[in-house]
């Protein structure tokens, strides 16, 4: 690790005053939060900023009903703590899933749902911290284009860069007309977390819209009555522990055997968290077979292109959301049974 | 808690403070320790910290209470190993992707190895060596003895305080929960059958042990 200056402000607003000016690639300052991308990235040397602001003294870290559906939560909550809450496991089960099958139970004890969806991508050759990679050094060229990309994207790829987006919660999170709240020295704004997060185009380096001091300080999520019929599959190399090759978050609105509404996210085979809206909106009103649930596979992956060793990344995705539109109407509401 | 910068700007710790003092420790336990180490020790030697980047740091290590001055770079996983001289807590991977540098955080299972020691200032630290004592193991201990929970014994230490954290957080009901739940210890002696009947083992007496200390 290159060396840093060290913070540790007692409220937000200390916290975004102090945070250091950031350049590009995230070389400049940084918020530390739970430190399992950024501390792991230091020691790699793929990022070195020169001052850390801890936001382990803020606070931020409650899971609140605001009633009508709307929960807020902290982005300071652990994902840990996130994945065992009811709100979650009861209210909209993707969004607890998406939690307990990523990482480790001791990574997630300490990541927080903030650091969670900015976490940066794994591809081999942005960590290697010698290839030519356009997101970590612009205008260098992108080595996993004619390289060993077995593990990345194949939805919203530039000629610039293909690096998948390796996170799972915001595949869930995009579902729910998630708002996230942010803070910065000249206040705060609301942010829809369809936007938060941009495709690579002409410049990979860029993942958020988010500002060099802009700290999340949670996430506003309007969760339906319906969302309890709700899945996260994922298909990886080994059972546990391992990134998603391909994943698929589904929740479904049902009026007996018809989809009334159906939500589709996409994980480990997309630039950033993906939303299917095409393949949600021809499934509306559709009786759910397997061959409608295929049928929707097809269009979400319609455009997709593979890139030789990860080509196998587009029936897998279609295979995974095939099963989580299945999984997800076979979901045993129990209430709905009694009522 | 406002910034840590070293009060007097004089150095108190004139940029020394870094791995030299910390090194010693491997360099006195052995060749293994160093080889296990990786590049992560070779790069910090050669970038010395400036003033300003060093922190003060209370911790309570296996009981007792601690302070330092450190580089801000310390991670809790050197702070034990070079620092305490705690070599129970292993070096595996040193990026989240095992398990072996696996303690108890104010209870609470997490990574040594991506965890800054300044992040961590004023909690409370568990580690294989304050578990439990060799005329009083700890069940968890015990139990991998009685089941062959390893073989050649790395992993043992992270696996054993993340059992107990598997246990503590209620998710060893069932064997196929015990798996999941201890799927951020990985085993290259493939020990896992021994671990899992260890865990399941040991719950009940791991949760009586914790209501007891
Ligand atoms: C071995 C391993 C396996 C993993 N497997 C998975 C997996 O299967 N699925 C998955 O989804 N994830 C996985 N992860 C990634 C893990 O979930 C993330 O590292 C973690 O969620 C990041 O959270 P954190 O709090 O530790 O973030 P940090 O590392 O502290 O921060 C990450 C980034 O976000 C910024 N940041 C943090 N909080 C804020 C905030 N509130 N406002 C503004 N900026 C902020 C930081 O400056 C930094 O740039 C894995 C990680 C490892 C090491
Ligand atoms: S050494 Fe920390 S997880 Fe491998
Ligand atoms: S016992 Fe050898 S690595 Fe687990």
């Amino acid at each position: 690790m290159r060396p840093f200056s060290y913070h540790r402000p007692s409220s937000p607003e200390d916290a975004v005053a102090q945070v250091a000016p950031m350049g590009p690639a995230g070389q400049g300052g940084a918020f530390l939060a739970g430190g399992t991308t950024i501390v792991d990235l230091m020691k790699l040397h793929v990022v070195a900023p020169p001052s850390l602001t801890d936001i382990g003294a803020l606070g931020l870290d409650a899971i609140e009903d605001r009633g009508d559906g709307t929960l807020h939560v902290g982005a300071r909550v652990t994902m840990a703590a996130a994945a065992e809450h009811p709100a979650f496991r009861d209210r909209a089960p993707v969004l607890s899933d998406a939690l307990w099958k990523a990482a480790s139970p001791q990574l997630r004890n300490v990541a927080t749902l903030g650091g969670n969806v900015l976490q940066r991508t794994r591809c081999p050759y942005f960590r290697d911290n010698v290839s030519p990679c356009n997101k970590r050094d612009p205008g260098s060229g992108c080595a996993a284009m004619d390289g060993i990309n077995r593990l990345l994207a194949v939805l919203g790829t530039s000629d610039q860069c293909i690096a998948s987006y390796a996170g799972d919660w915001a595949n869930a999170l995009i579902l729910f007309d998630a708002t996230v709240e942010t803070l910065t020295a000249d206040g705060g704004r609301d942010i829809a977390f369809a936007d938060l997060h941009v495709p690579p185009q002409d410049h990979p380096e860029r993942e958020t819209i988010l500002g060099d001091d802009e700290l999340i300080t949670g996430y506003r999520l309007q969760i339906p009555e319906w969302a309890r019929r709700s899945v996260y599959v994922k298909a990886r190399d080994r059972e546990s522990y391992a990134f998603a090759l391909a994943s698929a978050a589904v929740a479904l609105d049902m009026d007996g055997d018809t989809v009334r509404e159906a939500r589709l996210g996409l994980g480990g085979v997309a630039t950033v968290p993906w939303r299917a809206r095409e393949a949600e909106g021809f499934l509306a009103g559709k009786t759910l077979t397997e061959d409608v649930a295929t049928q929707a596979a097809q269009i979400a992956f319609q455009g997709a292109q593979g890139f030789g060793h990860n080509d196998f990344k587009i029936p897998l995705g279609q295979n995974t959301v095939v099963k989580a539109l299945l999984d997800a109407a076979a979901v045993q509401l129990t209430e709905e049974a009694g009522q | 808690m406002a910034s840590r910068q070293d009060k007097d700007g004089r150095g108190r710790f004139p940029g020394r403070v870094t791995r030299r003092g910390l090194l010693k420790g491997s360099a006195a336990s052995g060749v293994a320790a160093l080889g296990s180490y990786g590049a992560g020790a070779q790069e910090v030697q050669s970038e010395t910290a400036r003033s300003g980047e060093t922190v003060d740091v209370s911790l309570n290590i296996n009981g007792a209470d601690h302070s330092f001055t450190l580089d801000a770079r310390t991670t809790l996983l050197d702070l034990l190993r070079e620092r305490m001289d705690l070599t129970g807590t292993k070096v595996g991977c040193n990026h989240g992707q095992c398990g072996a540098c696996t303690i108890l955080l104010d209870g609470t299972r997490i990574n040594s190895c991506l965890m800054l020691a300044a992040a961590a200032d004023g909690k409370a630290i568990t580690t294989i060596e304050g578990l439990g004592r060799p005329d009083e193991l700890h069940p968890m201990q015990a139990a991998f003895i009685q089941h062959d929970g390893f073989q050649c014994g790395y992993c043992t230490p992270g696996q054993i305080l993340s059992a107990v954290g598997c246990v503590t957080e209620g998710h060893a009901g069932s064997r196929p929960e015990i798996r999941e739940y201890m799927s951020g210890n990985l085993c290259r002696c493939g020990a896992y059958k021994g671990i899992t009947e260890a865990v399941a083992e040991a719950r009940d007496a791991t949760i009586e042990w914790a209501e007891a200390t």
